[in-house]
């Protein structure tokens, strides 16, 4: 069971956007403060990727609730460029922008689970899972 | 033939509006209805409807102005412009279909009409939008002056320590001012140490602490020194989970003890007055 709720990321404000749904989704499913921080700091990591080097995406936020389970899941989608070696991307201290190159291994450790799917040309899927506990 | 259509409304005016504030009504989201209410709605409707009518037999700028008037106060009770544009349209249709029946549309003159009605509604509804637009862009512009104002100031509060308060988000632009404000802040206040405090931003990811860490270095360029203060608990434990390393730089938790420690470093403290109570 899920229910969705999404942001389509355009420009810079729109991060903030992404980032106050998913603050908002996370504090309603009973996440605390610090596990709030960690969803929209991950959140703010992919919005701003899809910014960055897409242009253009959208961050869709999945309220989960699998045999009592209950967790929030960030999909980042894009129609970006892509990334031809997802590998030298989850490298720490890897960036094609100048930046820190800790985002997407930073988001990776900031949530329980990562999925990415990307080749060039087609685009990027990311699916950034965290479980409440 | 502008004098048929006007003719015509004129004399069913009550009509019209009638028909016309009951459609929108079924039509109207619970957006509209639940910011207004229904005396405001109808007295609106009827300033709607008088204003349309009056389009034809006014002078140009008599209406402009009134039309000016009227998109503002739409604007400040919160109807939606698309409310409005259909709004529009409805009674442009309400009046066709009204001449229909009474025949004074009749297969001959059907298309011009239609034509007239177009020459009469297309510019109304371009005055709308453009109205909307306008009052949209003078608050966008204005919001954008006073975030600017608070953006990035610079407050110097002992001799050679000043602090630099950070509230909100932190953008590219954003960014780009925090940087040159601190240098030229640094330069002019003679200053030796400067205490970033970032107690107001929400949210520390990978960006926002490129840019403290550039902006740390650049003062460290220009022979001052950095602390950066106001780290929560909760965005401390996500910098160390994303990895960020910040050890080239000097950070405390609270900005009292970022002044404590900027004291320090300039070789002052500060100490109970003897005697005092």
């Amino acid at each position: 069971m899920s229910i969705q709720s999404c942001v389509t990321i355009i420009n810079e404000w729109d991060i903030v956007a992404a980032r106050q749904l998913g603050r908002n989704v996370a504090k309603e499913l009973g996440f605390g403060i610090v596990d709030q921080a960690r969803i929209t700091t991950a959140i703010s990591e992919l919005a701003r990727n899809i910014f960055l080097y897409a242009g253009k995406g959208q961050i869709c936020i999945d309220k989960l609730n699998e045999g009592g389970k209950v967790g929030l899941a960030i999909n980042a989608t894009d129609n970006g460029p892509g990334i031809s070696d997802i590998r030298q991307v989850m490298e720490d201290g890897f960036s094609t922008s100048g930046g820190l190159g800790a985002g997407l291994p930073g988001v990776k450790r900031l949530m329980d689970q990562f999925d990415i799917e990307s080749s060039p040309g087609d685009g990027t899927k990311i699916k950034a899972t965290k479980w409440l506990r | 033939m502008n004098k048929l259509i006007y003719g015509f409304i004129e004399e069913n005016k009550l009509d019209i509006l009638n028909e016309w504030i009951e459609t929108t009504k079924d039509n109207a989201d619970d957006r509209v209805l639940r910011v207004v209410s229904d005396q405001v709605f109808t007295s609106t409707s009827r300033e709607f409807v008088d204003l349309i009518i009056s389009n034809i037999k006014g002078t140009k700028e008599d209406y402009t102005s009134r039309l000016t008037d009227f998109a503002e106060k739409v604007v400040r009770l919160g109807w939606p412009l698309t409310f409005v544009t259909k709004g529009l349209h409805t009674f442009g249709e309400i009046v066709f279909e009204k001449m229909e029946k009474s025949e004074l549309v009749t297969k001959d003159n059907q298309m011009e009409v239609i034509r007239e009605f177009g020459a009469w509604m297309t510019p109304m509804n371009n005055e709308i939008v453009s109205v909307y637009s306008t009052t949209w862009e003078k608050t966008v512009s204005l919001q954008k002056i006073a975030l600017q104002e608070l953006s990035a100031p610079l407050i110097p509060v002992f001799e050679k320590i000043t602090v630099m308060p950070l509230v909100g988000t932190i953008d590219t632009e954003r960014a780009k001012q925090i940087m040159e404000n601190l240098l030229k802040g640094v330069v002019k206040h003679r200053s030796e140490v400067v205490l970033i405090d970032i107690t107001g931003v929400p949210v520390v990811d990978t960006m926002v602490a490129h840019h403290i860490i550039q902006a740390a270095d650049a003062v460290r360029l220009i022979g001052a020194k950095c602390i950066i203060c106001g780290i929560r608990p909760e965005i401390a434990q996500t910098i160390v989970s994303l990895g960020i390393d910040l050890n080239q730089l000097t950070t405390q938790n609270s900005l009292q003890k970022g002044i404590e420690t900027a004291l320090e470093l300039t070789d002052r403290k500060i100490i109970v007055m003897e005697g005092a109570k």
